[in-house]
């Protein structure tokens, strides 16, 4: 029986499940349709009916599968308007299979809930597709697969909303005329496909976590919908232990998210960071995930990347963080997938673990390849370590040009602070490290 | 769906020895050969150096004609395969196996199905 509840409670019931369930109706009526267009009206039509009749009727004993039938008869109907106009015979054919293909839908019965979750499976691959641009493949999932709409995203990339509603008909024309497949790759493909959804989702976390400009309550909402996504391709592709490791990482992070910013909005540093604010459900959450990873055998950059986050989670203090252990980790995590910034992240371990001569012989080979000279925690890295060691005049150049690269006001805050240290004659030289 | 396999790369300045030729030509054979098999060639050519392209544009119903390419890229357009695949994924699979994609790029455009085609049309050809 359809439960009554106030009026206030069903807006708030529609656009709960707005979020949770508009992936799955619309991936359930892509898999019939073939059609993002068409299954997107027909999704969005059911949202309407449904803030439309549910504060007066009542809200149904299964909301979800509510929605998605009445998707799945606004198609029809849709359809059946199309035929009207149109006299081709192969579209009228084909329309029809459509059609009773439609009427199949029942997303009531327990066993169709398999059917349901391959349909978000296979949509996340299209979304995620190589042949489509990266920031395609990350709008597209969030407005298909996530619960966020155009204007939200638009916010939450700085973007005018035009300029991202056409970027998805790009990228959705692209799939229709270039025939990008709906299905789970095969065996051959999954891995390297596999990782490339990763890496979307990852993009979609760091967007809605590194960057401090912006609507913050649209990018925390970004962070959340890729743990949302990530938590969903872990229950679709169970065991997969890069997933697991991506997931963990994002938790491990999003964990200090209240803990980063300051009062004034402004980025505050891991070391000044007020530890007890971290989430240690999160970190909990991540710690197991990470070693369940780990466990399997199958290392990967995401799980790696994961133990040192966890490692920074564990420690509650600065001085406690084993960096020995994280040196170990950013070492494999250089074999796995070499790039300058983990072989700096590297140093930066290792002059913690084995004191700032060692480190600072590692960044100088690095500063020497050139690679990193537009890098401001390059410079930033190496001038704490000269400081260190009390060569001041060059941690004073190193500081100055870190200052010049970054973007960021807390960052250059922080950095000219130090600069006037290492300047400043007969002052005590060191602040706590 | 059908897809025409566009093979770029540098074109070669001097003669290439006979039996590098031969052997190029060898892996293109096998792969048609493959692509045969499988009803997925629907047609394919090498074509001569941009240093034979000649360009025709008509402008106020006048033709003009210029020697060389369209366009003088890095990259120039050496041949094509048209293929039948049943989605990106297969004609990915198939440009990725056209020797040239070693040195050169394969852009995979999938070809227009004309909506207005008649029956008679489709014939007219042959």
């Amino acid at each position: 029986m359809p439960s009554r509840e106030p009026p206030e409670a069903a807006h708030q019931l529609v656009d709960r499940l707005f979020r949770d369930e508009q992936g799955r109706a619309i991936a359930t009526l892509i898999r019939v349709l073939g059609d993002f267009d068409l299954a997107e009206e027909a999704v969005q039509d059911a949202f309407i009916a449904a803030l439309e009749t549910w504060p007066a009727r009542g809200v149904p004993d299964n909301p979800g599968a509510w929605i998605t039938t009445t998707a799945r008869n606004r198609a029809i109907d849709r359809l059946r308007r199309r035929k009207r106009l149109s006299e081709k015979i192969d579209v009228l054919a084909r329309d029809a299979t459509t059609e009773s293909e439609l009427r199949a839908i029942d997303p009531e019965p327990a066993e169709d809930a398999m059917a349901i979750a391959d349909d978000r499976l296979r949509l996340i691959f299209t979304c995620c597709h190589p042949a489509l641009a990266m920031d395609a493949r990350v709008a597209l999932t969030l407005r298909v697969l996530g619960g966020l709409t155009t204007p939200e995203i638009a916010r939450a990339f700085l973007l005018p909303e035009p300029t991202l509603a056409q970027r998805l008909v790009r990228a959705k024309r692209k799939i229709r005329a270039a025939g990008i497949p709906y299905r789970v790759p095969p065996a051959d493909l999954l891995p390297e496909r596999l990782a490339g959804v990763l890496h979307v989702l990852y993009l979609v976390f760091n967007e809605g976590y590194a960057a401090t400009s912006g609507d913050a309550l649209v990018r925390r909402e970004l962070s959340a919908e890729a743990i949302r996504l990530a938590r969903l391709v872990d229950r679709l592709l169970p065991d997969e232990p890069e997933i697991l490791g991506l997931l963990a990482l994002m938790l491990l992070h999003d964990a200090r998210r209240e803990a980063r910013v300051g009062g004034d909005g402004e980025l505050v540093l891991l070391d000044d960071q007020d530890r007890s604010r971290w989430d240690r459900e999160r970190i909990a959450e991540g710690q197991a995930l990470v070693e369940r990873a780990l466990r399997m055998g199958r290392p990967g950059p995401y799980q790696v990347q994961a133990a040192i986050a966890a490692l920074h989670d564990e420690a509650l203090t600065p001085a406690a963080t084993d960096w020995g252990q994280i040196a170990a980790l950013y070492r494999a995590l250089a074999a796995m997938a070499p790039s300058p910034v983990v072989e700096l992240n590297l140093a930066v371990a290792v002059a913690m673990a084995d004191g700032p001569a060692v480190g600072l012989a590692m960044m100088d080979g690095i500063a020497a390849s050139g690679e990193l000279d537009r890098y401001p925690y390059l410079h930033a890295a190496r001038a704490d370590l000269l400081r260190r060691l009390d060569r001041r005049t060059e941690a004073a150049a190193a500081y100055r040009r870190a200052v010049a690269l970054t973007t960021n006001g807390a960052e250059q805050t922080y950095l000219r602070r130090r600069l006037v240290e290492v300047s400043t004659p007969g002052r005590s030289r060191r602040l706590p490290n | 769906m059908q897809y025409a396999l566009l093979i770029y790369g540098q074109e070669r300045s001097e003669e290439v020895p006979e039996d590098l030729m031969a052997a190029e030509f060898g892996a293109y054979e096998t792969l048609t050969a493959f692509l045969r098999d499988r009803g997925a060639m629907k047609g394919g050519e090498a074509l001569e150096p941009t240093a034979t392209a000649t360009t025709v544009r008509v402008r106020d119903g006048k033709t003009l004609t210029t020697d060389g390419p369209f366009a003088e890229t890095k990259e120039a357009l050496g041949g094509f395969y048209l293929v039948e695949a049943a989605d990106l994924d297969e004609a990915i699979r198939f440009a990725a196996m056209i020797p040239g994609a070693t040195r050169g790029s394969i852009e995979i455009r999938p070809v227009f199905d004309v909506p207005y085609a008649t029956a008679d049309a489709s014939q007219a050809g042959g």
